[in-house]
């Protein structure tokens, strides 16, 4: 368990822009008010800069509810409409085997184990499209 | 073993607020029955999905938290009700991918196969209550047993 | 305070046992330091001893107070229920068995209820029979208490046992560096599925693997439970940020499959392991050149 008391801040959490991704890292419990906060963040943070891709960090996340997921699913949606990827980071095995229990897969989400992966699969993306593109296509 | 002192509480679920306090109650009597990682995390998950129904669909309520335990087994129990309209068609409610609030659709049916036992107490105008226990080594008496 | 066993009168028997407890609490912790419950299991210092019986007269004081000497789950059980079981636990440990326990606890009883006897005399021969009933309820229920303390030791010690050997037979390989595989042997059942879920996942954050492969070909069989968890792993490992492979489906099985209507479509199966560890290196960038040209047709 991390930290002796919840966090009910209502507050925001900082989006960093790193290079053209923009990082966001969620920690302990969050209360609904910053992940609906949050949402708006990162699809304005997403607009003014035109960035290429959203990491969205889980490590430090305990628990993600339905809510919280369709926070997730949102996100990626409306950063999809602005042209970025969104990629979710860092999932803990229990929260992934509750999520799957609970029956969201989260289909429409990309994932990696970390943030850095996060931030390198984004990286070939757009560096090295035509090289991603032949890997796939490998049998 | 402890005392059931940090285990059994009633907490109010008015607020978005309160369900981090429900869920951050409910990981730490797990926790303190001795439930595993993944286990909690499934009963947490299980209660901010019912909580948030208590609340949205519901108006409010509370959520009863005890311990409970059968045949040498130990579990926790939760209990969350309130005095809103009541659900209409159980069995809809209780299908992937209904809602009348937001979210995805998951709560109910969702947050059923996230704990051992589940029952729901709902009348049309009288409230509802929804009853969940889970165990901490498994169900009382898991198939593999002989 | 002898003046109260004139006002015991009105007291019940339980609540004059009680107030007896409290009042004899350092002679009777004394004499049991002695008994071999306590002498064996402290063995650090006497003191040691006398300190873990007045805790104990303590709650049979309370217990007797309230007016529950014949229930297990009274609340002034509960402060003593761990040291108890502590207790029981050491000598299950050193060997001795739940019947001998037992009879280590009853042996408690008679220093008590001679201190007892002896404080009563005088009173008359009903209060007495009275007040000794009450005690060896009490204690006969302290018996009862320890006992359960000891099976419900003994249930866990069988659950995680169960769990250890569950483990045992999940092996989680690092095949390469961001490549971990479990070669799963044996029959599969609902348990087994889900500890195996979580060691594969457990696994791919440790060894920070992008790949997770689940080798089924020692499976003989498997249901449709066991086949959702297979799913479940994937879709799991895959929020994770991994992609978990399933090989060695054997035909058997993939006819089980379809015939219970399952759709493996989101899962990437691979014909062996050898299949699917080359199937990760690839999707990793590495590729696979022999060294010798002449055997460059084989795989």
């Amino acid at each position: 368990m991390t930290g002796a008391f919840p966090s009910p801040y209502g507050g925001q959490l900082p989006v960093l822009r790193i290079g053209d991704v923009l990082l966001v890292t969620l920690q302990g419990d969050l209360h609904d008010g910053t992940a609906e906060q949050l949402q708006e963040d990162v699809s304005e943070a997403a607009a003014d800069s035109r960035v290429k891709g959203v990491v969205i960090d889980l490590s430090g996340v305990e628990i993600v509810d339905s809510f919280l997921g369709r926070v997730l699913s949102d996100i990626a949606a409306k950063t999809r409409l602005l042209a970025a990827e969104t990629v979710v980071a860092g999932m803990r095995p229990a929260v992934a085997i509750t999520l799957v229990e609970l029956g969201l897969t989260l289909p429409g989400l990309r994932t990696a184990l970390s943030s850095d992966e996060a931030i390198r699969l984004l990286g070939e993306v757009s560096i090295s499209p035509r090289h991603e593109r032949t890997r796939q296509e490998s049998p | 073993m402890q005392t059931a002192g940090g285990v059994s509480a009633c907490l109010p679920i008015h607020s978005d607020l309160d369900l981090v306090w429900v869920r951050q109650h409910v990981r730490q009597a797990a926790a303190q029955l001795g439930f595993g990682l993944v286990a909690q995390t499934k009963l947490v998950t299980a209660a901010s999905e019912l909580a948030r129904n208590t609340l949205v669909h519901g108006g409010g309520g509370q959520m009863e938290c005890a311990p409970v335990s059968r045949g040498g087994g130990q579990g926790l129990r939760l209990s969350f009700s309130d005095e809103g309209p009541g659900i209409p068609d159980l069995d809809q409610a209780l299908r992937d991918g209904y809602t009348s609030g937001e979210g995805l659709g998951m709560g109910l049916g969702g947050a059923r196969r996230l704990v051992h036992e589940f029952h729901v107490d709902s009348r049309q105008g009288r409230g509802t209550t929804v009853t969940v226990t889970s165990w901490v080594s498994g169900p009382p008496r898991p198939r593999e047993e002989q | 305070m002898p003046e109260q066993v004139a006002a015991g009168h009105q007291e019940t028997p339980a609540q004059e046992v009680g107030d007896f407890l409290r009042r004899r609490r350092e002679q009777i912790a004394q004499r049991w330091a002695d008994a071999a419950l306590f002498r064996t299991v402290f063995t650090v210092s006497r003191e040691e001893a006398v300190e873990a019986g007045r805790a104990v007269v303590e709650a049979l004081a309370a217990v007797a107070a309230a007016e529950r000497v014949e229930e297990q789950e009274a609340d002034g059980f509960s402060v003593v229920r761990e040291q108890l079981a502590r207790m029981a636990a050491s000598r299950s440990r050193a060997g001795s068995t739940n019947s001998q326990i037992s009879v280590e606890v009853d042996a408690l009883r008679m220093p008590v209820v001679d201190l007892l006897i002896a404080e009563l005399e005088g009173r008359p021969a009903e209060d007495v029979r009275d007040c000794t009933t009450a005690l060896t309820v009490l204690m006969g229920t302290l018996r009862l208490v320890v006992l359960e303390t000891l099976l419900s030791a003994g249930q866990e010690l069988i659950n995680r046992q169960h769990l250890q050997l569950l483990e045992v037979a999940t092996p989680v390989i690092k095949l390469w560096e961001g490549i971990v595989a479990v070669p799963l042997i044996g029959t599969l059942d609902s348990a087994r599925s889900q500890v195996v879920m979580e060691t594969l996942l457990d696994s791919i954050v440790e060894q920070h693997a992008r790949f997770a492969i689940l080798d089924i070909t020692g499976v003989p069989t498997v249901d449709s439970l066991v086949a959702q968890h297979l799913m479940k792993t994937v879709a799991a490992a895959r929020l994770m940020g991994a992609e978990c492979i399933v090989s060695g489906i054997r035909p058997a099985i993939a006819q089980t499959i379809v015939h219970l209507g399952i759709d493996l479509g989101t899962v990437k199966t691979q014909a062996s392991l050898a299949d699917a560890l080359g199937y990760a290196l690839r999707k990793q960038g590495a590729h696979i050149v022999p060294q010798d040209p002449h055997h460059a047709g084989s795989r």
